[in-house]
């Protein structure tokens, strides 16, 4: 993974010292709350329910053990001995104090992390794969375009006071896992008719109140241009963005009242005046950030391990979370392995002091010393050996960390909700915690099989719930916590916004409209069905009905 | 003292901002959502009366708001020729007009560009467009809810005055000016990205400088 040179270095100390004193000069009343707020909202603290809460980048989710043991420490030592990481792939502390926070970015700066524009109206950290680097179907590593991107996007000093939070996702693998079509900007690679390196850039997709997938603006733009592109689209954002209204101020509004077409134009006029120019990345420069994704550390293995096979028979407990929790790898007898951060009863994507230590260690022991956060909250060692998956597994049982249910109905996205954050509407965490309880039986769930289900308290969408194959919403009505719910959403590369199934429900009733959402499934689905193929075939209608159904006495 | 930076320094101000008045109040309810400006961004136009009744002063160097000048030109032409006008714009008015409402932008010895709030940022690229697509050479100034905490990125967007809100101290705010010492990407004050800077190294380079986590069979 990257390592920071003296230049990287430098530039989080001094980003310590600025936030310090910006801490000080607020805490001696000489900043008022409106001036604070956007300078700690561009370094992660958001003023939350019970606390601040603070958001700490993990770039592109790809972190080391001895960032990992950090993190750990700070929970313990700052915060209530658990960190929580969220859905734009990096760690949350709930509880730390406001005057706290300089001496926690002090320590992350020791291990070459920061919480630089985590929150606020600025370039956001960017997103990808969780299996960059090591996914099967990859065309390119998106990680050293997105580090470029990272360094480029760092105190962007023209885009420091942008209308509203700006995101953007890399995808390079042909299965796009890094919801390119749901970020503000999403740059999808691929190889061209001439097998070289082009760029398809999507523009305006994002979710929240207004959930709208992204227009391709660009169809081929060659990497060397990756800077200067998103510099033209992000000057016409911040010149023509609304700003009179929050709601409206996100790019994909102004991309909607311009037309994609006339977005567009704007774009490569502007772009035209830049293109080539200083910012134009060259080969040298990418080769050498390159260098830090490319380390040939893997051994020459077949992909095949008679321990393993061995194991798998005799337990079938393991052999379950083999199938769930293991996931390909492109070099021979290599896996990746997901620690399940969604056991029933605790509040998805939170990790324990202990767990982050136990990851930690184990990432040393048999992950070259790194791991991954994944937007659907749980964390990854990307190159475990076919031989050592038994001994991971033993290790993570120990540590709760190894629930296999991966990509099954109980591995639940869900944004912090009503129990800690401000904005929310509702509780989202009881609800994931009822609906795992009353899907308790893992027989039953690996039956139901791969289902996405994300709950969002509001409309903010932190929890990814228009792309669920089913989503849950909290909303208020008249001062209560009700539940709206989708069917049908979905991320990828056949991304699609969920439909809202009717009227909302109460907490107590969530459980029971899931269950039957997946008894309609499972009484539709031919044999080879997941339950989005089978929404996609049969339609909303019998889910609503089967929903709604009045009952007989 | 002045509230002026300049050239890094605190320096004396030759120049009077001129303001439009308030508008009155029943025009501010008629206008909402009506007359706009800029039909995306939504902000009201000045009115006819506002225009008609600012007060200029009648002699030494002012900095008039852009739709002024363009009301008022044939009464500043003159003083304009001599160089006493400047012009200063709102963050949400486009350039073209500016442009399109002199002969020579290089006529103008300063242009100021409003930040209305801290948070609005349309300032930033106002001043990128006006020094990199336009040349602009004279004064470029930062004038409205200017905090030092916005001092580092507004000099390197190509502000290179800044009028300091009124309850701030500009000997603290100079300090900013000097927040970071080596920024990642290029940007008016510096077009070379860093790289393009200094030769940066690779991996290989970096990891025999630090601890790297080992693995048995490494060979790396």
């Amino acid at each position: 993974m990257y390592i920071y040179d003296d230049i990287d270095q430098r530039l989080i100390d001094e980003r310590v010292a600025q936030y310090r004193d910006q801490t000080r000069r607020y805490l001696a009343g000489e900043l008022t709350d409106d001036e604070y707020r956007p300078l700690r909202l561009q370094n992660g603290l958001y003023i939350q329910r019970h606390a601040p809460m603070l958001r700490i980048a993990v770039p592109y989710g790809l972190m080391n053990s001895r960032q990992l043991h950090k993190l750990a420490d700070i929970t313990r030592r700052y915060d209530k001995g658990y960190g929580h990481f969220s859905t734009r792939q990096n760690l949350q502390l709930n509880w730390p104090k406001l005057e706290d926070v300089p001496d926690i970015l002090a320590e992350l700066a020791t291990v070459q992390m920061h919480a630089i524009q985590t929150s606020g109206s600025c370039i956001r950290a960017i997103t990808t794969d969780q299996f960059a680097g090591i996914a099967p179907d990859e065309i390119i590593d998106p990680r050293p375009m997105i580090e470029i991107l990272r360094q480029w996007s760092s105190f962007h000093p023209e885009f420091a006071g942008l209308p509203r939070k700006f995101k953007l996702a890399v995808s390079g693998s042909k299965q796009d896992r890094a919801l390119v079509q749901a970020h503000d900007i999403g740059l999808e690679f691929y190889l061209d008719a001439a097998s070289r390196l082009a760029i398809r850039v999507w523009v305006g997709g994002g979710l929240g109140r207004t959930p709208i997938l992204g227009t391709v603006i660009r169809e081929h733009l060659e990497w060397q241009h990756a800077l200067t592109y998103c510099e033209a689209i992000l000057r016409i954002y911040n010149l023509y963005g609304r700003r009179d209204n929050a709601y409206k101020a996100r790019i994909k509004i102004l991309v909607k009242a311009l037309g994609a077409e006339e977005f567009a134009r704007q774009v490569e006029a502007e772009w035209a005046l830049h293109k080539d120019g200083p910012s134009t990345i060259t080969q040298n420069e990418y080769d050498r950030v390159a260098s830090f994704f490319t380390t040939n550390r893997h051994s020459t293995l077949t992909d095949q391990d008679a321990s393993f096979e061995a194991a798998k028979i005799a337990e079938p407990s393991f052999a379950a979370w083999a199938r769930r929790n293991v996931h390909g790898h492109k070099i021979p007898g290599y896996r990746a392995v997901t620690f399940s951060l969604k056991p029933t009863g605790i509040a998805p994507g939170d990790a324990s002091s202990a767990q982050l230590d136990a990851m930690a260690e184990l990432a040393e022991r048999y992950s070259f010393g790194e791991l991954r956060v994944s937007h659907e909250q749980n964390v990854i060692l990307a190159d475990v050996k076919l031989s050592d998956l038994h001994a991971v597994w033993q290790a993570a049982c120990q540590h709760g960390l190894a629930t296999p249910n991966i990509g099954l109905l109980t591995d639940i996205i869900c944004c912090p909700g009503g129990d800690f954050c401000s904005l929310a509407n509702a509780k989202s965490i009881p609800i994931a915690t009822a609906i795992q309880k009353k899907f308790d039986d893992l027989d039953y769930l690996h039956d139901i099989g791969d289902i996405e289900l994300n709950i969002s308290g509001c409309m903010n969408s932190c929890g990814h719930h228009h792309v669920g194959h089913i989503g849950v919403l909290g909303v208020d009505k008249d001062g209560s916590e009700w539940y709206q719910i989708t069917v049908g959403g979905q991320q990828g590369s056949n991304a699609n916004i969920g439909k809202v199934i009717g009227p909302s429900f109460a907490a107590e009733e969530v459980p029971e409209v899931v269950a039957k959402l997946i008894e309609t499934y499972i009484a539709e689905r031919t044999a080879e069905e997941h339950f989005i193929d089978t929404f996609g075939r049969i339609g909303i209608a019998p889910f609503k009905n089967q929903v709604y159904a009045k009952e007989v006495a | 003292m002045s509230n002026l930076i300049k050239h890094n320094g605190i320096a004396a101000d030759p120049w009077t901002l001129v303001s439009l008045p308030a508008p009155a109040e029943d025009t501010v309810r008629k206008q909402a959502g009506k007359v706009v400006i800029f039909k995306v961004t939504g902000e009201p136009a000045a009115t006819q009366e506002q225009l008609q009744t600012a007060v200029i002063p009648a002699t030494g160097n002012v900095i008039v708001p852009l739709t002024l000048w363009q009301a008022r030109k044939d009464e500043l032409a003159s003083r304009a020729a001599r160089g006493e006008i400047g012009i200063w714009l709102e963050s949400y008015e486009l350039l073209e007009h500016l442009l399109a409402s002199v002969s020579d932008i290089n006529s103008l010895p300063v242009i100021g560009i409003n930040f209305p709030r801290f948070a609005d940022g349309r300032g930033f690229s106002l001043a990128v467009q006006l020094r990199t697509r336009h040349h602009y050479r004279h004064e470029l100034r930062a004038i409205g809810d200017v905090l030092r905490d916005q001092l580092y990125f507004m000099k390197r967007c190509g502000f290179d005055a800044f009028s300091l809100r009124a309850d701030r101290s500009t000997e603290d705010a100079l300090a900013s000016l000097r927040d970071f010492s080596e920024p990642y990407q290029g940007s008016v004050d510096n077009p070379l990205p860093v790289w393009r800077r200094y030769p940066r190294v690779g991996h290989h380079a970096l990891a025999h400088s630090k601890t790297e986590p080992t693995h048995d069979d490494e060979v790396d």
